[in-house]
């Protein structure tokens, strides 16, 4: 068998990283990035959604996909219409569907309020009789979607219940399997994790919506099983040696599962790069979301949620025992 | 030598059958799968409204609307009650859920209070959902009990849901789903209707059909100045110019209709055939008797669609309704009338539509995402750990893929947008329990075990890492299923699927495959060890 087949064996099997020698440096850059993401997700704050460019499911409100041909979608011809519709707030954008598109159409997209005491069906159906007569008979409505405002703010409300729940269950589950030191290392990770990629959609202006809330959760979900990676090496190398000092036996466990995580975080990010070059139209954010949380994930649970365990240290020691991992059913012999 | 258990290839053999018996089918066209005899299994992914396109709306049952309009009504009920009991009354105030009736000569007390109670109806066997009670010397209170009203809402959502059924029926919308959600919510998908327009237009219409006098004692210019006497109302007409001033008594209501009919009037014009049940054939008998020569109307959803004069008594139950109909509007009404009226008013909350031309290429665009990272990702495994190891994670990763279809078919669950991207990332996540056994063993491996040692402590090892990391995917997955809506919860399924199913193929198909290399090749060293 050659050298470098399988390519396996190109990666050490024993690295020695010093990463909590360099953990107050990232520790300062993860807390500036922080309060960046939060500055930039809140600001400006008379915004409902703040810095965040919120879709029409959280903000309520209509949006109107279409596509023209041969001719390109003349952006100023849609917002002129609308206005002359009386439409508030109109908002106009071309995009495009990346290589999935036989057919040459040119897609646009518009958002818009309800027309003053008319309701959101109705305003959606003026505007697409509007559109019709304005631009001409080759335009084609792909995607309409209205939300109103109760929904929308209920829609909200759910979507900030699933991220509050979310964590906080995670943090229970953690702390259920290990102990109160790695629950609170684990969400203050997971914290890190979601407000940095609150401060992707909002420096991205990527669409807010409830698919972004999903991507979150992917987030959150991703980011969880590589602390819980790193933390079960952390909890097994605390019972192998006892008397190592604390940061050393991090770093060794952060380098024993260093491969792991790179070959896992190399698969997953290749396959959601595919996506995000492929997959066209709305999964485009998705997938970059998703990549992003993925790089800021791993980035996390090495920089940050295992070396925070340093702040206030772990019980350890004989009178360890009682912090055993609980035997799960699964885990009996072949 | 390695404890080898039996029952684990036989639960691979039965994923393995079962994995192609339950999603072989979505690679057949449609044709091809009706040509199947019927007793083969062949379900096949359900593609979500955002894939095959499709219009969904959320409707919100206007509760309140329908009590108030009830409280109305019972108002109007005491004052014709009354006024046929011959009985003066001062003043009907509302009063929480029902009215006080003050009467004008404190001495009618007795006969009112019979005449009211007559309405109840029912006799002592059945409660009646209102009461009559008597207040002080001059005042009767007529009311909804509580727990009528408590009910109104509940079943007003139930008989819409009815209604809406009927009337989306009518316009043959294909496969359309109907259902409740929360207390007073309607969700209506409809798959391949992409212009939601019609469907809203016939949704949204009350269709109440209801006839009443003309008053002709009054003027309707008086009313439109403001003086509209109390037991009447003024209406539009159907162009929403003309006014009409009409009785508020109504004669008979789309209650008592029995069928309705396009066909046609003297004109040869369009117009609406309706024949009346036994009661309302009678009441319509009667008024009409009583009232030649003069007009009623016909109103439907409070606007006058027509207001001919009477003629002669109609007895017989059946007539026609002339207006400025059309073939196409006088067809959808008699639908409209067929299914029933709404209870209660509808409004459009949220509504969205996609064609199922984007739909497709959605589709085309995740098919070649999906493919392409699989492919990837089998290259990748197989490059970094060899033609063995390798293998063995391209082999638990390919049954991984047929059993989420496979799951996914026989549950029904709907694969949306954002389910594709689960499905990718499930895909490469699948390939993490693989890993993190792989590196536990050559970690192992390298501390000086021999292959079997190593390969035992590095899965014992392994899983319990593997169902942590695992059980905190399927949490978020959860609350997302939880908290989500629509193509959100599409996600969330597909990932609870995709994570269930590689970890059970990750570690069976790793650990049996490898069980069968150590005993066939009893090898010195594993070829992932350096």
């Amino acid at each position: 068998m050659s050298k470098f087949w399988p390519l396996i064996k190109l990666l050490p099997i024993k690295t020695n990283f010093k990463f909590v020698k360099y953990a107050r440096l990232f520790g300062g850059l993860s807390i500036l990035l922080v309060i960046g993401s939060i500055f930039f997700t809140v600001w400006p704050a008379d915004n409902k959604c703040g810095g965040l460019t919120c879709g029409v499911d959280f903000l309520g409100g209509n949006l109107i996909e279409m596509s023209t041909r041969p001719e390109p979608v003349d952006l100023a011809e849609i917002r002129a219409s609308l206005n002359n519709l009386g439409v508030p707030d109109a908002q106009v954008q071309s995009y495009s569907v990346p290589g999935t598109d036989p057919t040459g159409r040119f897609h646009a997209m518009a958002k818009f309020g309800n027309i003053e005491g008319v309701s959101a069906a109705d305003t959606i159906n003026q505007a697409k009789a509007a559109l019709t007569r304005d631009l001409g008979p080759g335009v084609e409505f792909t995607r309409t979607e209205a939300v109103g405002a109760a929904v929308s703010g209920e829609l909200l409300t759910n979507g900030v219940m699933a991220l509050v729940v979310a964590i906080v269950l995670m943090m229970v589950y953690i702390w259920f399997r290990f102990e109160w030191q790695f629950g609170l290392g684990a969400v203050i990770g997971l914290f890190h994790d979601v407000i940095l990629t609150f401060g992707l959609f909002a420096i991205t202006g990527m669409e807010f919506s409830l698919t972004a809330v999903a991507s979150i959760l992917t987030v959150i979900g991703y980011s969880m099983n590589d602390t819980v990676v790193v933390y079960d090496r952390i909890r097994e190398n605390l019972r192998k040696y006892k008397k190592m000092p604390l940061g050393e036996l991090i770093d060794l466990s952060i380098n024993e599962t260093l491969s792991r995580t790179i070959m896992t975080g190399v698969t997953a990010l290749f396959a959601l790069g595919v996506l995000a070059v492929l997959g066209g139209g709305p999964l485009q954010p998705f997938a970059i979301a998703l990549i992003f949380g993925i790089v800021v994930g791993t980035y996390s649970s090495v920089y940050v949620a295992a070396p925070v365990l340093l702040l206030w240290g772990v019980k350890r020691g004989a009178k360890d025992e009682d912090a055993r991992p609980i035997k799960l059913g699964m885990a009996s012999r072949p | 030598m390695v404890q080898f258990s039996r029952w684990k290839v036989y639960l691979l053999a039965i994923a393995l059958v079962f994995g192609l018996l339950f999603s072989y089918a979505n690679a057949l066209t449609p044709a091809q799968r009706e040509a199947l005899p019927g007793w083969l299994p062949k379900p096949t992914l359900n593609l979500g409204l955002d894939l095959q396109g499709g219009s969904y709306l959320l409707l919100q049952v206007d509760v309140d609307a329908m009590r108030e309009k009830r409280l109305a009504n019972l108002s109007e009920d005491a004052r014709q009650t009354l006024s046929e009991a011959q009985v003066a009354v001062a003043g009907i105030v509302r009063d929480g859920n029902g009215v006080v009736i003050t009467l004008s000569n404190p001495v009618q007390i007795e006969p009112a209070t019979t005449a009211m109670r007559n309405l109840l109806g029912g006799g002592m066997a059945l409660a009646s959902d209102r009461t009559v009670t008597r207040q002080g010397d001059n005042r009767i209170r007529y009311a909804f009990t509580d727990a009528a009203m408590t009910a109104m809402g509940p079943t007003a959502v139930d008989q819409s849901i009815e209604v809406v059924r009927r009337r989306i029926d009518s316009l043959g919308t294909r496969e359309p789903s109907i259902t409740r959600q929360g207390a007073e919510r309607i969700v209506v998908q409809a798959p391949g209707e992409s212009d939601p327009t019609q469907l809203e237009r016939v949704i949204g219409q009350t269709a109440q059909l209801t006839f009443q006098m003309v008053d002709v004692e009054n003027s309707v210019q008086e009313a439109m100045a403001g003086a509209v006497p109390p037991d009447a109302e003024l209406l539009m007409g159907e162009d929403g110019v003309t006014p009409y001033l009409v009785k508020r008594r109504v004669i008979v209501s789309g209650e008592n209709l029995v069928s309705a009919s396009v066909t046609t009037d003297q004109s040869n014009q369009p117009a609406i055939g309706f024949r009346f049940d036994g009661q309302g054939a009678r009441r319509f008998g009667e008024t009409t008797a009583n009232n030649i020569g003069r007009p009623f109307a016909i109103i439907l959803d409070g606007k006058v669609i027509s207001a001919p004069r009477i003629n002669s008594a109609i007895t017989g139950g059946s007539g026609i309704i002339e207006g400025s109909f059309t073939i196409a509007s006088a067809s959808e009404l008699v639908n409209l009338l067929n299914g029933g009226s709404l209870p209660a008013p509808l409004t459009v909350e949220e509504r969205r539509s996609v064609t199922a031309s984007l739909g497709a290429d959605a589709v085309r665009a995740g098919q070649l995402a999906t493919l392409i990272a699989f492919i990837g990702v089998l290259v990748f495994m197989f490059l970094s750990y060899g033609s063995l190891f390798g293998g063995i994670s391209v082999i638990a990763l390919l049954l991984n893929g047929l059993l989420i279809i496979a799951a996914m078919s026989i549950t029904g669950a709907t694969l949306t947008l954002p389910g594709i991207a689960g499905l990718i990332l499930t895909l490469a996540m699948a390939v993490d329990a693989n890993v993190l056994i792989y590196e536990r063993m050559r970690d192992e491996a390298n501390a000086g075990r021999s292959p079997i040692a190593a390969m035992d402590a590095g899965f014992n090892r392994a899983i319990v890492t593997i169902m942590d990391a695992n059980l905190t995917t399927i949490l978020a997955a959860l609350i997302m299923f939880w908290f989500g809506a629509g193509p959100v919860r599409g996600f969330a399924w597909t990932l609870s699927i995709g994570v269930v199913t590689s970890v059970f193929t990750a570690v069976l198909v790793t650990q049996v495959l490898l069980v069968v290399w150590l005993r066939v090749r009893r090898p010195k060293t594993l070829p992932i060890a350096s």
